[in-house]
């Protein structure tokens, strides 16, 4: 996600962690990255975001080991920041359902250019919430949360993974203002044509093959869904079981994962597209083999790019460390505008990694840093 | 009466680690402080009305889960956090 930043920086990367939010910023040509931060040492921060729709405003998604979960929201950039006055929290519940709780605002997205002020938040267990006030006050989306079948498509708990059951991937269809989609980690992709009143399934052609019937109804894990920018019509994901593609129209997710070589496979969190070409993206490979170590596979790190729709990749590891055992989540993993495209990834080593030239070339830009649980771009407008 | 604060809130009372608050009840007392300091209850009482897994609130040293439980102007009501790990 691209979006503006106020200042005299041509672009910042707001960083997530586990212990705070950190900012490193570029002058023009992405040159002199400077690191800020930490805001909110001590917190866990899963997203900050900044707003497309107006340079100052920007949120952040937070819990601390203690407390509960909220949002924080600044209107000058980053400089001071406010406490939601009403976080997102689940509903009194009706129909005899067991009453939820939130436990961790995971992921934020703006709303359409054409609704200043709206924002969507996703939740662990899986909630959806909107702000129209910039973020001060969240309800909830009741035709999500309330939704006759959210136990049934959530597992309502019993399918949580080791992180939690997060709603995330929220997408607002930039031609349209009312059509939505998102992903859970224990159900698949679900989208709305009425701004969050209905809900259907969009989970044809994937796989889980962690179950008996590895194509069940739902009960899928997406782990990243994004929209192209310029061709909204092209959804990519990274799934638990493979990397796919999907052309909205025929409705189908195609494994194009299966294109990479067999000895790394298409296991990841990530999935970034290239600003302007549909057929190129990113993703950063996964070690999912026997238990699931989640690191690189053969422990060698590597960005994978196609740029021929997923028909084949190419692996880009100039720059990056021989061995290496960190994992990138999927919301550490981000690209700029330019040309060329800037592609960045943060790790759970609190590494900042980027690559000037499409992934190329990399060099990380901050060390030390805590666990990374997210990277968002932000550039200003020329 | 006089209600301890720790630390992980002090951010919402202005660094106060001791604040007063009125109320018949700890539900009460803490409705009380949401109205001093707004968004305090919610980082501990979650939207079932339960305080979250790592706050604790001791009432004249013990324990309590339930927040209907009583309390006097005598009464020392301290809020308490409970956490390890990295």
């Amino acid at each position: 996600m691209v979006t503006n930043t106020a200042g005299d920086r041509d672009l910042t990367l707001w960083i997530g962690t586990k212990k705070g939010a950190f900012r490193l910023s570029a002058g023009r040509g992405r040159n002199g990255f400077e690191l800020d931060g930490p805001e909110f040492l001590g917190h866990i921060i899963h997203h900050v975001v900044a707003d497309p729709r107006d340079d100052r405003q920007l949120l952040a998604a937070a819990k601390t080991g203690h407390l509960g979960p909220t949002v924080f929201r600044s209107e000058d950039g980053g400089r001071n920041w406010l406490e939601a006055s009403q976080p997102p929290a689940f509903a009194a519940p009706k129909d005899g359902r067991k009453a939820d709780a939130v436990d961790v605002v995971y992921w934020l997205t703006p709303g359409h250019a054409s609704e200043a002020g709206v924002w969507y938040a996703g939740t662990s267990p899986e909630g959806l919430f909107r702000s129209e006030d910039g973020g001060a006050n969240w309800a909830p989306v009741a035709g999500w949360n309330d939704h006759p079948s959210w136990i049934e498509w959530t597992g309502d708990g019993e399918r949580a993974n080791p992180g939690g059951s997060p709603l995330h991937s929220i997408l607002v269809d930039p031609r349209d203002a009312q059509h939505l989609y998102f992903a859970t980690s224990s159900g698949g992709v679900f989208e709305s044509l009425d701004a969050g009143a209905n809900w259907s399934l969009l989970n044809d052609g994937m796989m889980a093959d962690f179950l008996p019937d590895p194509h069940p109804e739902y009960g899928y894990d997406p782990h990243c869904v994004i929209q192209h920018p310029a061709a909204p019509d092209v959804l990519y994901q990274q799934n638990h079981c493979g990397i796919y593609r999907m052309h909205r129209p025929e409705g189908r997710w195609e494994r194009i994962g299966r294109n990479m070589p067999a000895e790394v496979g298409d296991i990841g969190f990530a999935i970034v597209s290239h600003p302007r070409d549909p057929d190129v993206a990113w993703v950063f490979p996964m070690d999912g083999t026997d238990v699931w170590p989640r690191t690189p596979p053969g422990h060698r790190p590597a960005v994978y790019r196609t740029l021929d729709a997923g028909g084949s990749w190419q692996r880009l590891d100039r720059g990056l460390p021989e061995r290496a055992w960190y994992t990138v989540y999927r919301q550490a993993m981000a690209n700029d505008d330019g040309d060329p495209v800037g592609v960045y990834f943060g790790t759970t080593c609190g590494e900042v990694w980027a690559s000037f030239d499409e992934g190329e070339h990399w060099q990380c830009l901050a060390a030390h840093l805590p666990d990374i649980y997210s990277v968002e771009v932000a550039e200003a407008r020329p | 009466m006089n209600v301890g604060i720790p630390s992980v809130l002090a951010s919402y009372t202005g660094g106060a680690r001791r604040v007063a608050a009125e109320g018949d009840s700890v539900a009460a007392l803490l409705a009380d402080l949401d109205r001093q300091f707004p968004g305090l209850r919610f980082r501990m009482v979650d939207e079932r009305g339960r305080l979250r897994r790592h706050v604790r609130v001791f009432v004249n040293g013990e324990a309590i889960r339930d927040l209907d439980v009583a309390v006097r102007e005598a009464d020392d009501v301290q809020i308490l956090q409970a956490l390890s790990g990295g």
